[in-house]
């Protein structure tokens, strides 16, 4: 009886021991959950963009042993991109690690709706980089919400711009015709207003064709265009519609260098199914495709060399997919680095603070060139007013193989799209009884 | 008028690439009065697997005949596991099994040979014959031309395979009645093997053809959605019903988007075949080659 007392004694204190051991290495690691998608239709974009983001954080823990000394750790719950399993990912991500989930980045933008008065209460902040809402770019009205780098307003303002680049200048745009071929969803139908908005500027003519999901079958559309004759494409597809939609061009006969694709359009899992159809294609993008870059590099050296790579497939590192993964690990590391700089080095932020650090979030060209990262993601600078932070984009031709960079950063066409936000930001508020806040009041 | 041509062209020749899928579905349903959901999973699987053996520096025919193999492997499986137990359980249990295959399909297939997407050559140029073009003004491309000859290939082999074997006619005799088949000493289990068989070879072209049209990825499951008012239209147990089915589906698609689409805000295609399906539904139920089913009271 005695001894079975003292070993269940020894056992409770070697339990509490490891229990508390636990708690104090959990006090000092920072717990990024990821609602993931590594199966299901869109697994492909989901585990490279998963997995050069955790490989950068590896990188971090690698190299620096965390962020000014807090280990950064992570869990990955499978959405399959649906809904459903976005919000309850989000429940069950919310309260883990010391301080809770600290940010949510769903890579979904029928996620990002489905959890948007979600976050406000939570107090958690969402960052939903090239995806979501546009007008959540305003973050007077929206202070949870960070669409960064660039929206999809911005980026058609750009295209707009690289068209008229073209053409010889944006006067020579009167007359001409352009083709919008969109995937008939919320995201598809997005970038309609702004499309429409710069046609009566530029005195071009647009034409919306919808394409209705998934997109695999496109011949009548492709024949609508035959028969518009357009001096440009623009083809803003997701999943298996960008292949099959080169395809379909090439039948009819349209030039590809004349169709532009949207970054979701423009990954090598648009180009490869689709063959010799994908050569000379252009797609807009916020992070560039290679593995030359010296962020990448640095991953290869210290976390593939140490097997602790998360990439299966490793010639997918460097790939547009990829590489956009390390986008996002690098705004959450410096958002964190931001909130630390606020609230005290080497501790471990919560969500509240986090949502002040990405506010406060600046990755200049310096910064930029610090981090490994020049030329790879455009410079960024984040606002109470402005949560996209730049709205750059530069341009790739698929060139058989691979993506080559076309153009430096092209800029926005701000003048057009910022009034656009705040109308429909401003709508939203109306809606929502929200009253927007005042920026110059905030710290 | 050259314009409507090269509409109604295009879309006769999509519909025998719909009908590829819609032959999987028959083949099953006519053997054992399952209607598999797992279709379309097992048209993914087929591509991956046969993309997969390539990549590993296979020869093509030799990926074709080990890809072949693993859906004979699968069926085998499928009828081991999943139909055998359920012999006597009403269709909608069977059903219902099949709709839990295509979840197992479609995951095994990404467990086994990852989620990239790949490319897939025929070596078939997806590009319009030039003298025709040049000669009528209408584009009808060679790849869609190559898909219809090896639909009508595989659709005729079927036909003799049903109506001049001895497996064939016990294959008949099965889908006539179950009971009645056993009775006469037909091996049930052995028929569902060699359907499920032959239904695996057919996802495999179906996965192939599609394959090379859009690439090999998870969207091959979606082309099932093609299938099913193609089934309606033809009939869920006539062979001949899927190809007739997708000429009338796929024309009818191609010129409702072309021609009424512009009206309704385009994008109908994906809706007009159910629309089309559900209203001959009301005409004839049983679809244009189905069989009609008595009851006797």
């Amino acid at each position: 009886m005695q001894l079975k007392t003292k070993l269940l004694l020894s056992a409770v204190a070697v339990s509490s021991v490891l229990t508390s051991s636990a708690v104090l290495a959990q006090a000092n690691e920072q717990f990024i959950g990821l609602p993931s998608y590594r199966v299901g239709a869109y697994a492909a974009g989901g585990s490279g963009i998963y997995g050069g983001w955790i490989d950068y954080m590896a990188l971090i823990n690698e190299k620096e042993g965390g962020v000014n000394g807090v280990k950064l750790t992570w869990e990955e719950c499978e959405t399959e991109y649906n809904n459903a399993r976005g919000v309850e990912c989000y429940e069950r991500l919310k309260s883990k690690g010391a301080s809770g989930n600290s940010v949510f980045q769903p890579l979904s933008t029928g996620i990002t709706y489905s959890v948007l008065d979600k976050v406000a209460q939570d107090k958690i902040p969402m960052v939903t980089i090239g995806y979501g809402r546009t007008d959540a770019s305003d973050g007077r009205v929206f202070p949870w919400v960070f669409p960064m780098l660039t929206n999809y307003w911005s980026q058609n303002t750009a295209k707009i711009k690289f068209i008229g680049a073209k053409e010889g200048g944006m006067d020579k745009l009167k007359g001409k015709k352009i083709v919008n071929i969109y995937h008939d969803s919320a995201y598809g139908k997005e970038t309609i207003p702004v499309l429409d908005a710069q046609a009566k500027k530029y005195g071009f003519t647009v034409v919306h064709i919808p394409v209705s999901h998934p997109g695999n079958e496109q011949q009548s559309q492709w024949l609508r265009v035959r028969q518009e004759k357009p001096d440009w494409v623009i083809l803003r597809g997701w999943g298996v519609m960008n292949p099959t939609a080169l395809k379909a061009a090439a039948k009819i006969g349209f030039p590809r260098d004349k169709v532009i694709g949207v970054w979701w359009s423009g990954a090598e899992e648009d180009t490869i199914p689709a063959g010799d159809a994908a050569k000379g294609y252009i797609a807009a993008g916020f992070n560039v495709a290679g593995a030359n870059y010296p962020v990448v590099k640095a991953i290869q050296d210290n976390v593939y060399k140490k097997n602790k790579g998360n990439m299966e497939d490793k010639s997918r590192i460097g790939s547009v997919y990829y590489n956009r993964g390390v986008v996002h690990g690098i705004i959450t590391v410096e958002a964190i680095r931001t909130a630390q700089a606020k609230f005290g080095k080497g501790k471990v932020i919560n969500g509240e603070q986090m949502r002040w650090g990405l506010e406060h979030l600046v990755i200049d060209a310096k910064r930029l060139k610090e981090l490994g990262a020049e030329g790879f993601m455009p410079d960024l600078k984040v606002s109470c007013l402005d949560h996209e932070g730049s709205g750059k984009v530069k341009f790739q031709q698929w060139d058989g193989k691979q993506w080559k960079v076309l153009t430096d950063w092209i800029d926005a066409d701000k003048e057009l799209v910022r009034p656009m936000i705040e109308e429909s930001a401003a709508k939203y508020a109306k809606e929502k009884n929200i009253t927007p806040r005042d920026c110059s009041k905030e710290g | 008028m050259q314009f409507f041509l090269e509409v109604l062209i295009g879309g006769l020749l999509s519909g025998v690439m719909y009908s590829f899928v819609a032959l999987g579905f028959v083949l099953i349903y006519k053997a054992s009065g399952v209607f598999n959901f797992a279709q379309g999973a097992m048209v993914f699987f087929a591509a991956l697997t046969f993309v997969g053996i390539l990549e590993m520096g296979v020869p093509f025919w030799l990926a074709l005949v080990l890809a072949f193999g693993a859906m004979v492997l699968l069926g085998i499986g499928t009828e081991r596991i999943v139909l055998r137990p359920m012999v006597n359980q009403p269709p909608i249990a069977l059903f219902m099994a099949t709709i839990g295959l295509t979840f197992f399909v479609e995951g095994l297939a990404q467990a086994m040979w990852g989620a990239s997407v790949r490319g897939l050559e025929l070596g078939i140029q997806d590009e319009p014959i030039e003298w025709m073009m040049e000669a009528t003004g209408i584009g009808v491309s060679k790849f869609d031309l190559f898909a219809a000859g090896v639909a009508a290939v595989l659709v005729t082999a079927l036909a003799l395979f049903f109506q001049y074997t001895r497996v064939g006619r016990a294959l008949r005799a099965v889908a006539d009645d179950h009971q009645a088949a056993l009775s006469i000493g037909i091996p049930l289990q052995t028929i569902w093997r060699i359907v499920w068989a032959v239904a695996g070879f057919v996802a495999l072209v179906a996965g192939l053809i599609w394959g090379a049209r859009n690439g090999v990825q998870f969207a091959l499951t979606f082309t099932a959605l093609k299938a099913l008012p193609v089934l309606i239209l033809g009939g869920f147990t006539s062979v001949p019903g899927a190809i007739v089915g997708g000429l009338i589906i796929g024309s009818s698609e191609k010129l409702a988007e072309v021609y009424l689409g512009a009206y309704v805000g385009g994008g109908i295609d994906s809706w007009f075949p159910y629309v089309m399906a559900l209203a001959f539904l009301l005409i004839r139920p049983e679809g244009l080659f189905g069989e009609k089913h008595i009851d006797r009271v």
